[in-house]
Formats: C-alpha cells, sequence, structure tokens
C-alpha cells in the first residue's frame, strides 16, 4: 500500500519533526531539512500514485466514513502538497542564516522556536488539504492559525505583538463562524463527508446560513477584500521567512477549503449569483490592494498588498469556473496561478529580507544602491515581479491567459477589464521598487554580508515562478484527477 | 519536430547562454566578458548561416512543444523569419563589437551586456516564432530586457526616459495579450501562415476581426512607433549609442515592423485584410507617421533626437508598403525592413562616434568633423544619403519600389507623400554633411579622446564603415541573386502567388 | 417535549454565539475579548449538541458530542495561546488593549528615538 503510505508520512513526517524540534531546539534546521526531504519524497511518490491510479482514499486506522475519519488525494491536494512542500524546504534552506545573521542571543533564541513552529505549520497544512471532511477542516484549520499567530508573534516587537494578536482574534471567531456552519450542515445533512455531502444536500434556508456562515468566515481567513485588514500589518511584522509563509501558503488553506465547499460538496449552491458577488470582492480586492501597494512606503508592506491584490485574482476563479463551458479553463487557471504567486511571493519576502538584513531597513525611497550590491536579489525580485505581472512566459500569465480565455469564452468580459488593469497596476508597482536598481549613486555603501543561501534559494524560487508558465500543461493534466463534475467538461 | 529544429534552439540559446553567463561574471573580468560576447554573436552568426543554407536546400525546420494547455510554444523559419533573423543577427555582431568599445571605461558592464544579449535572444525570438503565443512571449521578453539598457546611465533623466518607454510598451504589451487571447478564443490556435488563417471567420465575424485589428496595430504600433504612440521614442535617446542602434535598427522598432507584417500577412492574410477594409487606415496612419516624424526631425538640433524622430518616419515605409495592396508595393516596404537597418544602424553608430571621441551632441556642434574624423564622417554620409534615397543606394530602392506599388494601386497621394518625405529627409540631413564637410573645424572639441593613431577606437571604427559598405552593397547589387531583395521578392511571390 | 427543548437549546446557542461576537467587536480590553470568544465558543457546542438531540430513537447521536469534544480541547488551546500572546502585548506596550495601526508605528518611532536619545 504505497500510496497510503505516502499520505501518512506527509502528515507524520512534519509531525515528528516538530516534536523533535521542540524536544531538541538547538537541532531544529536538521529535523526541518529531514522533514523536507521525506516530504518532497512522499509528494513525488502520491503524485505518481495519482496520476497512474486516480484519486487515493486512506482511511485512518482502517475506519471508514461517516465514523473514521478519511485521508484523500486528488489532483488538487497534490498540486497543493506540492506547492506547500517547495515553499517549505526554500524556506528551510533560507532560515538558518537568516536567524543566525541577527547576531544578538534574543533573535538566536527565536530563531529555535521558529523550527518547531514552522513544522506545526507544515504539518496543519499538509493535513488541510488531505483532509476530506468538512469537520476534521475545522481541526487543520484552528492548528493552522495557531502556528501562523505564533510565528508572527515571533519577531517580538510591539508592532509585531499587536498584529499577531489581531490577527488571532480575526483567526479564532474566523473558525468559530466556520464551525457554526458545520454545526448546521450536520444538522441537516448528518454528514461531515465530502464526497457525501454533494449527494445528500438539498438547497433550503439552513444549508444557505450554514454556507454563509462558513465562507464568512474562511473569507476573513483568506484576506479577501474587504476583509484584509489584519494581513498587511502580521505579513509585514514577521520574520521574512515567516511572511513569505503566510502569503504564499497560509491565506490559501482557507481558499482551498472554499474550492471543496462550493465546487465539490455543495455545487448545487452555487448559483450565477452566488459567483457573481466573489468574483466582484476579487474584482475589489485587485484593485484596492494594487493601489495601496502603489503608496506603501516600506518594501515588505508593499508586498504584502501585493499579497491582497493577487488573492482576488484566485477568486475570479469562481464566476469562471462555474459556469459550463470553459470552466475547466477557468479551474486550471486560477491553480496554476495560485502556484506561480507561491513561488513569486516567496521568493519576493525571501528578497526583502535579504535588504532589511543587508542594509537594516526596507524603506523604498532609501533602496538606491543597495541593489548594486545584492544583484541576485535584485534579479530575484525581478523575475518574481514578472511573474506577478503576468508577463509570458511566467506561470502567472500561464494562469491569467486561461483565465482571460474562459471569461471570453462566456462573454464575461468585465472580468477581462479588471485582470489586464491589475497587471498594469501590478507593473507599476513593482517598477516602483525595481527602478531602484539601476539609479546611480554617487558612492557606494557598504551593507552587512549576505550568505550566498539566502539570495540563491530567492533566485531558485522566482526562476520556479516563471517557469512554471513554460511547464503549466503538467499541473493542467493533474488537475483533471478527481476534478469536481461541476466544472463541465475539461477545456473547450 | 524535427531534429533540425535544434538548430532554431540553437540560434536562441546561442544569446541566451551568453547572456546568463554574462550576468554572473565579475565587473573585472573584462577580458572573458568580450571573448564571450563575440563568440556569442559569431556562434549565432555561424548558426544561422547554416540555417540560410538548409532553406535554400528545401529543409524545414520547426521545433514545438506543449506550453499552455492546447497550445505550444512553436519556432519555425519561414522566408519572413529568415528574413529578420539573419538581419538583426548580422547587425548584432557589428552592435556588439561597437558597444566593447564604447563601453569600455563605464560602470555595471556585467549587467549591460546580459540584458544585451536577453535582447537579442528576444529579437530572435520574435523572428522564429511560428506561432502568436510564442511571438508574445519575445515580444514581452524584448520589453523587459530593454528596459536596463535604456536606464543604463542611472541619471534622474535616464530614469523619466525609461520610465515613459515602460508605460508606452506595457500598455501596448497588455492590449497586444488581449488581442492575442480573443483571437485565440474566435479562430482557435494561430499558427503563422502566408494568406492568414482567419478566411473563415471574415464573412461571419467581420466587426470583432476589424476591432481586433485595431487592438493588434495598437499592441505593436508602440513598438514600431507609429504615430501617435510614439512617444517614447525620442525620450528613449538618454540611452548610450549601442543602445539606440540596437533600439531603432535592431530589436524594438524592427520588432514592432516585423510584428505589423507578420499579423497582416500571416495572420490576417492581406487579401482579408483587404476584404475587411483595415488596411486603408493602416495606410493613412504611415503615411502622416512619415511625414510627422521627418517634420519634428527638422526642428531638433540634438542629432540623435534628428535620428529619432527620423526612424519614427522611415520605419512607417515598412507598414505603409505592406498596407498598400499589391506586390511591388510589399517588395518595397518589406525590403526597407533591411534598409532602414543598415542605414540607420549606421547614422547611430557615427552618432556615437562623435560623441565619444569628440564629445559631439549636437547638430550645430558638428562644423568641420569630417576633417578630424573622415572615416566615420564618410560612413554617416553614405548612410544619410540613402535615407534621402539617392541612387544607387539601399533607400533608393525601398523608394522606387514603393512608389511603383502605390501607382500600380492606384493610390496615387502616396507618392506625393514620399516625395514630400524625400524632399525632408534631404532638408535635414544636407545641413549636416554640409556642416561636417565643408565648415571649418573649431579649435577645440568639447571633449576629444585620443586613440592613437585611428581617428577614434577601432572597434568603433569598424562597425559603421561594415554597414556603410552594405548600405552600397544593398543597392548596387539589389538586382543580384544574393541581395535582401531578391529574398524579399520570394516572399512576395509566396503571398501574392498563385 | 423533546423538539421544544432542542429548539431552545438551538435559540440559546445562537444567542451566546451572536452575544460572544458583538463583545468581540465591541470591548477594547484584551481579556474581555479572550471571554468573549469563548462565548463564543459555547454557543457554538450548544448547537451541536442541541442539533445531535435530533436523532430519532431514545439515543442522542454520538458525533456531534465526538466533535464538541474535540471542539472544546481545541477552545482551551486557543484560550491559552491568546493569553499568553496578550501577556506578551502588554508587557511590550504597556497596555492591556490593542493601539491601532498608526499608533503603533508612531510608539514604536518614539521608542526608537527613546533609546537613542
Amino acid at each position: 500500500m504505497i500510496s497510503s503510505w505516502s499520505i501518512a508520512l506527509l502528515i507524520l513526517g512534519p509531525l515528528a519533526a516538530a516534536a523533535l524540534a521542540f524536544t531538541f531546539p538547538k537541532q531544529g534546521r536538521w529535523m526541518a531539512l529531514a522533514s523536507a526531504m521525506v516530504t518532497v519524497g512522499a509528494v513525488v511518490a502520491l503524485g505518481r500514485e495519482v496520476l497512474v491510479g486516480g484519486v487515493q482514499t486512506h482511511h485512518v486506522g482502517g475506519w471508514s466514513a461517516p465514523l473514521g475519519i478519511d485521508l484523500r488525494a486528488d489532483g488538487l491536494a497534490v498540486l497543493m502538497l506540492g506547492i506547500t512542500a517547495l515553499v517549505s524546504s526554500a524556506v528551510t534552506l533560507y532560515s538558518p542564516p537568516y536567524f543566525l545573521a541577527e547576531h544578538d542571543a534574543e533573535a538566536l533564541h527565536r530563531g529555535r522556536y521558529f523550527w518547531p513552529l514552522f513544522l506545526f505549520l507544515w504539518t496543519a497544512l499538509n493535513g488541510l488539504f488531505l483532509t476530506a471532511d468538512i469537520f476534521n477542516l475545522y481541526v487543520t484549520l484552528e492548528l493552522l492559525g495557531f502556528a501562523a499567530v505564533a510565528l508572527v508573534a515571533l519577531a517580538g516587537k510591539r508592532e509585531a505583538l499587536t498584529a499577531a494578536m489581531r490577527y488571532l482574534f480575526v483567526s479564532l471567531s474566523a473558525s468559530l463562524f466556520y464551525l457554526l456552519g458545520v454545526a448546521l450542515v450536520y444538522g441537516q445533512c448528518a454528514t461531515v463527508d465530502l464526497p457525501s455531502l454533494a449527494a445528500k444536500a438539498q438547497p433550503g434556508p439552513t444549508l444557505w446560513v450554514a454556507l454563509a456562515l462558513m465562507t464568512g468566515g474562511l473569507l476573513a481567513k483568506a484576506a479577501l477584500f474587504p476583509l484584509h485588514f489584519w494581513l498587511p500589518p502580521a505579513h509585514a511584522n514577521a520574520p521574512a521567512p515567516v511572511s513569505a509563509l503566510l502569503s504564499a501558503l497560509v491565506v490559501k488553506g482557507a481558499f482551498y477549503i472554499l474550492l471543496r465547499l462550493w465546487f465539490e460538496a455543495f455545487p448545487a449552491l452555487m448559483t450565477p449569483a452566488v459567483a457573481q458577488v466573489f468574483g466582484a470582492l476579487g474584482a475589489g480586492a485587485i484593485l484596492w490592494g494594487s493601489v495601496n501597494a502603489l503608496f506603501q512606503k516600506r518594501l515588505k508592506l508593499l508586498v504584502a498588498y501585493s499579497t491582497v491584490a493577487q488573492l482576488g485574482y484566485l477568486f475570479l476563479l469562481f464566476p469562471l469556473a462555474a459556469a459550463r463551458e470553459g470552466g475547466f479553463l477557468a479551474w486550471s487557471g486560477g491553480l496554476i496561478f495560485l502556484g506561480a504567486h507561491a513561488c513569486a511571493k516567496t521568493a519576493m519576502f525571501l528578497t526583502a529580507g535579504n535588504i532589511l538584513h543587508a542594509a537594516g531597513h526596507d524603506r523604498i525611497k532609501d533602496l538606491d544602491g543597495i541593489t548594486h550590491v545584492l544583484p541576485i536579489s535584485a534579479f530575484a525580485f525581478g523575475l518574481a515581479g514578472v511573474s506577478l505581472v503576468g508577463l509570458p512566459p511566467s506561470g502567472g500569465f500561464a494562469g491569467k491567459w486561461l483565465l482571460l480565455s474562459a471569461s471570453l469564452a462566456q462573454g464575461q468580459w468585465w472580468w477581462v477589464a479588471v485582470m489586464l488593469v491589475g497587471s498594469l497596476l501590478a507593473a507599476a508597482y513593482i517598477m516602483r521598487v525595481l527602478s531602484h536598481a539601476f539609479t546611480n549613486v554617487s558612492e557606494p555603501r557598504r551593507p552587512h554580508p549576505i550568505p550566498p543561501v539566502m539570495e540563491w534559494t530567492a533566485l531558485a524560487l522566482a526562476v520556479l515562478a516563471v517557469g512554471l508558465g513554460l511547464a503549466a500543461s503538467w499541473p493542467a493534466e493533474l488537475l483533471h484527477i478527481g476534478a469536481p463534475a461541476a466544472l463541465g467538461g475539461p477545456g473547450l | 519536430m524535427n531534429i533540425h529544429g535544434l538548430l532554431l534552439l540553437g540560434i536562441l540559446l546561442s544569446s541566451l547562454l551568453t547572456g546568463v553567463i554574462i550576468f554572473f561574471l565579475r565587473e573585472q573580468s573584462h577580458r572573458l566578458r568580450t571573448w564571450l560576447n563575440l563568440l556569442g554573436a559569431g556562434l549565432k552568426l555561424i548558426l544561422v548561416a547554416a540555417l540560410l543554407w538548409g532553406i535554400y536546400h528545401g529543409q524545414g525546420y520547426t521545433l514545438a512543444f506543449d506550453f499552455l494547455p492546447g497550445i505550444q510554444f512553436a519556432l519555425g523559419a519561414d522566408a519572413n523569419s529568415v528574413l529578420f533573423v539573419a538581419l538583426s543577427s548580422f547587425l548584432w555582431f557589428w552592435t556588439t563589437l561597437y558597444a566593447v568599445g564604447y563601453l569600455e571605461d563605464s560602470p555595471h558592464r556585467s549587467r549591460f551586456f546580459g540584458f544585451f544579449s536577453l535582447c537579442v535572444t528576444a529579437t530572435t525570438g520574435i523572428a522564429l516564432s511560428a506561432n502568436l503565443v510564442t511571438f508574445l512571449v519575445f515580444y514581452e521578453l524584448l520589453t523587459i530586457s530593454t528596459y536596463p539598457l535604456v536606464v543604463h546611465r542611472g541619471t534622474p533623466e535616464a530614469m523619466r526616459g525609461g520610465k515613459i518607454y515602460l508605460v508606452y510598451t506595457l500598455a501596448g504589451g497588455t492590449v497586444l495579450l488581449l488581442a492575442v487571447v480573443w483571437l485565440h478564443h474566435l479562430a482557435g490556435p494561430v499558427m503563422f501562415k502566408e494568406r492568414g488563417v482567419i478566411q473563415a471567420l471574415v464573412a461571419t465575424h467581420r466587426g470583432e476581426l476589424q476591432i481586433l485589428f485595431l487592438l493588434f496595430m495598437l499592441g505593436i504600433g508602440v513598438k514600431a512607433a507609429i504615430v501617435p504612440l510614439h512617444g517614447w521614442l525620442p525620450k528613449a535617446m538618454v540611452a548610450p549609442a549601442p543602445v539606440s542602434s540596437l533600439l531603432h535598427a535592431v530589436a524594438v522598432v524592427k520588432a514592432g515592423a516585423f510584428g505589423i507584417v507578420r499579423i497582416v500577412y500571416d495572420v490576417y492574410g492581406v487579401e482579408n485584410a483587404a476584404k475587411l477594409g483595415v488596411l486603408p487606415p493602416l495606410a493613412i496612419a504611415a503615411a502622416v507617421t512619415i511625414v510627422y516624424g521627418s517634420t519634428l526631425a527638422l526642428f531638433q538640433d540634438e542629432l540623435k533626437k534628428r535620428l529619432a524622430f527620423s526612424t519614427v518616419s522611415q520605419v512607417s515605409y515598412i507598414v505603409l508598403g505592406v498596407a498598400i495592396l499589391g506586390p511591388a508595393a510589399a517588395i518595397g516596404g518589406l525590403i526597407h525592413l533591411v534598409h532602414q537597418g543598415v542605414m540607420k544602424i549606421t547614422l547611430f553608430f557615427g552618432a556615437g562616434n562623435y560623441a565619444e571621441t569628440l564629445g559631439i551632441h549636437r547638430v550645430s556642434e558638428m562644423n568641420g568633423v569630417g576633417r578630424r574624423m573622415p572615416l566615420t564622417t564618410a560612413a554617416f554620409t553614405v548612410a544619410a544619403l540613402g535615407m534621402i534615397g539617392v541612387p544607387p543606394l539601399a533607400g533608393y530602392i525601398t523608394k522606387w519600389y514603393l512608389k511603383k506599388g502605390a501607382i500600380t494601386a492606384g493610390d496615387e497621394w502616396v507618392a506625393v507623400v514620399l516625395a514630400v518625405s524625400s524632399l525632408l529627409n534631404a532638408a535635414y540631413f544636407l545641413p549636416i554633411l554640409y556642416r561636417a564637410w565643408f565648415l571649418s573645424p573649431p579649435k577645440t572639441w568639447p571633449q576629444e579622446h585620443s586613440f592613437g593613431k585611428w581617428e577614434t577606437h577601432w572597434m568603433l571604427l569598424t562597425a559603421p564603415l561594415v554597414t556603410a559598405a552594405l548600405v552600397i552593397w544593398a543597392g548596387v547589387f539589389a538586382e543580384s541573386p544574393y541581395s535582401p531583395l531578391a529574398w524579399v521578392k520570394l516572399i512576395v511571390a509566396r503571398e501574392y502567388g498563385p | 417535549m423533546i423538539e421544544a427543548d432542542h429548539r431552545i437549546f438551538l435559540l440559546a446557542g445562537a444567542v451566546l454565539f451572536a452575544i460572544g461576537f458583538h463583545s468581540l467587536v465591541v470591548q477594547s480590553h484584551l481579556l474581555r475579548r479572550i471571554m468573549a470568544l469563548n462565548v463564543m465558543g459555547s454557543g457554538v457546542f450548544l448547537v451541536f449538541i442541541a442539533l445531535g438531540s435530533q436523532a430519532p430513537g431514545p439515543v442522542p447521536d454520538p458525533v456531534p458530542q465526538a466533535m464538541v469534544l474535540t471542539g472544546i480541547v481545541v477552545s482551551v488551546c486557543a484560550t491559552g495561546l491568546a493569553l499568553a500572546l496578550a501577556d506578551r502585548v502588554q508587557a511590550a506596550t504597556g497596555k492591556v488593549e490593542l493601539e491601532d495601526d498608526a499608533q503603533t508605528h508612531r510608539n514604536a518611532t518614539d521608542a526608537t528615538k527613546e533609546s537613542r536619545g
């Protein structure tokens, strides 16, 4: 039973590493490295299983649903697991020198707590992507939230602590909204198993209320406009590797659950009106986030607002994938976009961390010359920017292309306008930063040296974000496996 | 895909890999960088020669792999691609040599030559694209890779110029993206093919195709600097001279013109475009651009600005040739792709030499410069006369075919435009030549550098001499079977033939 | 009879949830807000129990009860984390309520200046 093996490893691997890292704090980085190797191997094995044998299910402890807990891996889950493994591996390589480079005892101390928390976060994410019932999703969502909040607080400064506290309040109350929705769903359908729900769900007032509660909670966690207020301070004040994890992965956990709910469990409730509301919020996020990014004075805040904007694109998936014609195009487009954003945003936050370390600040207007001494970081930032703007052949371009094709095929041209304007705004805020790489400075600064591995991991991820576009047909193929029936035929 | 298709990949990689390696070279490794540059450029030239030889012997070249779902990333070499790829790789070699000499002591050379190589990769990619999406990929890559070249000097003025350049080109790119996605929605994957791929849609989607044509022209017209989309070109003049040569003669503007050729001939097909009635507006836009550019060039005292407005005007000859129905005009337009390239690059090399050797940036400072730098000025003169259309130089061939084509098509007004333009060309070039040769030089030059026994650095001198020789050759031997003209006639025969 | 009971519990749960959420938004003292979260949680658990008693037959459905148990465990952990964090916030800012972002930034700058001065 290779498959149950790899599914079990994906959760137990990081969990065991987390426990060990907690017990032996000095060895944290090695635990993470071991976990990264195990997890990457397990994702590859699981991916092969899914490609060959279709959707894989694992009954924990031998008990099947409804009594037991089912873990399920379809194409979507494997894609998310893969993205998580990639980003987390990069963070594993990046973080040791990042925390060591701080040079003071308190920072070193914080570095020790980073590892177990990071590994718990990884466990929670893997669990979330593999879970097939909505109650267990609540549990993983909470675990994810705890680890994320603690990681934000890790920076220890008053801004970080305040942001973490606010994040915790949002996260906990959002989870409770979700849980109340779960209770109502159970009361109505007598099951929490995702596949069974689709058969049992009858649209009615109770289900509508339940779904509204769950969706509201998840939107707050996914930081969709206008519930994004907590994200920029939390993401901007955390240590760089943490910001990367939060922006690239954590917010997408909630988005993933939304996909599962609306397309798999309750496709009958996915009316055109609902789909358009999601799209409108996404459009609002794109415009609001981009415009705010344009006016930020600090680099990390700019990158955080860019996350707010880019999350908006993901939600355009709802109106476009809900339509019969070209639904799968939009589905794969949105998810390829998600992967590209994860890689690009990680690269950007890691780069921002390099700049912070080298210059001691991240004020955008004073960045002249700092990029001369960090050419690889500047290059990484530029490449990541290419993907965020959606220039070809990046992953961001592939995603946007598919979303654009779907909207034209369905005659929903208003999303076309939003996406194109969003691209131009993204280009504008990226260039605000990047133009400083080319300005002349009379006297070159002497920055703190940056360990090469910190620059190269950022570059590697940026290259991946761009390269993903050239291989966009692979994730599309993977996504076919176990794709929700509600999407209609595969492609046009 | 066939094994020969790898040659196309080789042509791209010869500059792409060079560029990537150069990025990681230390600033001080001057010699290694120079060798790598010349090696890459030379290798590309050899590979392109092999491609020409193969095509001459009937070998087909394609290379494709899956890109987006249902859409391939496809390279190919048809007659049009070969024309452009041969031109750009030939001129690139000389520009590289020139740039190495020009930037001898300036900072950030690794960054410069890295992007320089990326830029030419994008240009050859545009030439070798076999479908619209691939074209779009390289078109955007060209935008990204030229920005760092434009702002290379890093002065506030350069940053402003770069910003304007990006605003224009990125907005154009976005419009182009919209057009490409839309056309894919209508017609499915679009492979370039002589006489177009939209025959089936002409009757049913007339309105949409007309709007799409406008979008394509807006998107690509930015790079081709068609009025009123030309605003970036004079501002981008802040770039170093080799970059200006690259922008004007090899890469950006040329890619725009080539893109228009592609859209009209190989996506729409000239007959379909004529049926849709979209060619006359394009011809008018081109004519306006020709006259406007020449007129503004008259009033520029800064030499590079004068040349920039001259480019605005000259590139639209290509567009004009494409927009007028009939083989003769088509020959005139396409051949100008080559002719404008060699002539304009010679002029910019000359301008760069004046600036680098004597510190001359303005026409009013050019008195007697012919006596101090006779070889450079001779090359400059040949190119300028060619631009005016003096027989038997390259520009004359262009204008002759254009005029013939216009009269055949019954568009006599075009002949008038051409005559006016020639007069204007003479009006802004002849005073320069007069100053350079016949007025006496000042006692001291603004900022003179000495380069030993030659009038300037040998690398700076070789390039303009070679390209000036080409201007003469392309004109005098136009009717020989080994001239660019012969190749252009082949392309046109395929587009218009039976 | 049972029918009526279950509705009362359901309603009570919903009211508790609403009261809790209202306090979370309105109150500013960190301890009060943490308690508000706990009240919200209790409301949700009550709804679960009420819905579980709906089941036909004399024995209530055990699954919601299992879920509530899990939920209580999660809730205890959450409260622990929140209290620890609130303690740190108070230690760092000297306040028992959250500052808004602008204020945080201003205070932080002041603090830097003070430490320099």
